[in-house]
């Protein structure tokens, strides 16, 4: 292979940018709602709270339970294998509207691969004891 | 297959997560604020938006639906492995207000920075907080080379509540941003240890 033709391949290694042959002007190559298939809000029963935190249930290691996902709900469900997330930090992660992120979980909360934590309800102040141990660990910081 | 990582032996940890909300006019620091104490580098997560399609999702009219992304910096502190405080900036602009209800929905408390050069940007913020319930505290950066107030005339000015803290802040040292995280959840401690009717008062 000559050099020239060396320079021109995809480096290994470098940040994941699939579509290195679009300038980010061209805007994401698969379209948003694509990835939904149009819908624009999750069947779930509660709308996911930005803080929500997305936790793989043990069905997410079935073999043959992931034929109709895609690679997105795939990768959410890797990512939150790691260490759990919040919905805010899958979509700054995966580089996807908040929107989505909420369609895509909720699907895999649907296909009961992932639970979802609920965090304070709306309208009601955490605990004072919570309130307490944020104060003591904002100290100790 | 694809999920298939090492068997997790140990159950995931749950926790607890907990907001807070960083809000203020446009270039008054709130990144800045959310950086100096973040354990991630400040994320950006966008929410797209169209603004002829509130508050129903009505198809009608879709072609002439104009599309906006707002964008939201958000950082983290672990403060336990079962505690976990996530800050959020609020979008600077004015008419992203109604992001912020959803944003503002189960928040601990929020954080209103001010810049005495243009105080009146925090007005909306404070007006916000104040009808919701919302505990918060105003956090004045002091910027380089900005003139240094009274804390006094700087709450005569913003015409606040006796009961609303105000404290001065260098929104890039993450001792100084401490204090006033500290001080907005004492705050909320206060206003939780009240009964309700008499906030809403």
């Amino acid at each position: 292979m000559s050099d020239e033709a060396e320079r021109n391949l995809p480096v290994e290694g470098r940040a994941p940018r699939p579509h290195h042959w679009f300038d980010d002007e061209a805007g994401p190559v698969v379209r948003p709602y694509a990835m939904t298939r149009g819908r624009t809000s999750a069947a779930t029963r509660h709308r996911l709270d930005l803080i929500a935190l997305v936790v793989p249930e043990p069905a997410a290691e079935d073999p043959g339970r992931d034929q109709t996902l895609s690679p997105e709900h795939v990768e959410i469900v890797e990512r939150c294998s790691e260490q759990p997330q919040s919905i805010a930090e899958l979509a700054a992660g995966l580089d996807l509207p908040v929107g989505v992120v909420r369609v895509l979980v909720g699907d895999l909360v649907e296909d009961e691969l992932v639970h979802v934590t609920r965090p304070v309800p709306p309208a009601e102040l955490p605990d004072v004891n919570i309130l307490r141990e944020v104060i003591n660990g904002l100290r100790a910081l | 297959m694809a999920f298939g990582r090492s068997s997790r032996t140990k159950p995931y940890v749950e926790p607890v997560t907990l907001k807070i909300l960083v809000a203020g006019g446009f270039g008054v620091g709130k990144t800045t604020l959310v950086g100096a104490v973040s354990e991630i580098r400040p994320l950006r997560t966008e929410e797209m938006l169209s603004e002829a399609g509130r508050p129903v999702d009505d198809l009608h009219g879709v072609e002439s639906k104009t599309t906006t992304t707002v964008a939201m910096d958000f950082g983290r502190i672990t403060l336990r492995e079962d505690l976990v405080l996530y800050l959020f900036g609020t979008p600077g602009q004015d008419r992203f207000w109604f992001l912020w209800d959803e944003l503002a929905q189960g928040a601990l408390g929020a954080i209103v920075l001010a810049d005495t050069r243009r105080l009146e940007d925090s007005f909306a913020a404070i007006d916000y907080f104040e009808r919701r319930g919302i505990p918060f505290t105003v956090a004045v950066n002091c910027f380089e080379g900005a003139q240094r107030f009274p804390a006094e005339s700087v709450r005569g000015a913003l015409d606040l509540d006796p009961e609303v803290e105000l404290v001065m802040c260098d929104a890039r040292d993450r001792e100084s941003v401490k204090n006033v995280l500290v001080a907005v959840v004492e705050h909320a401690l206060v206003l939780a240890d009240r009964p309700r009717a008499a906030v809403t008062s």
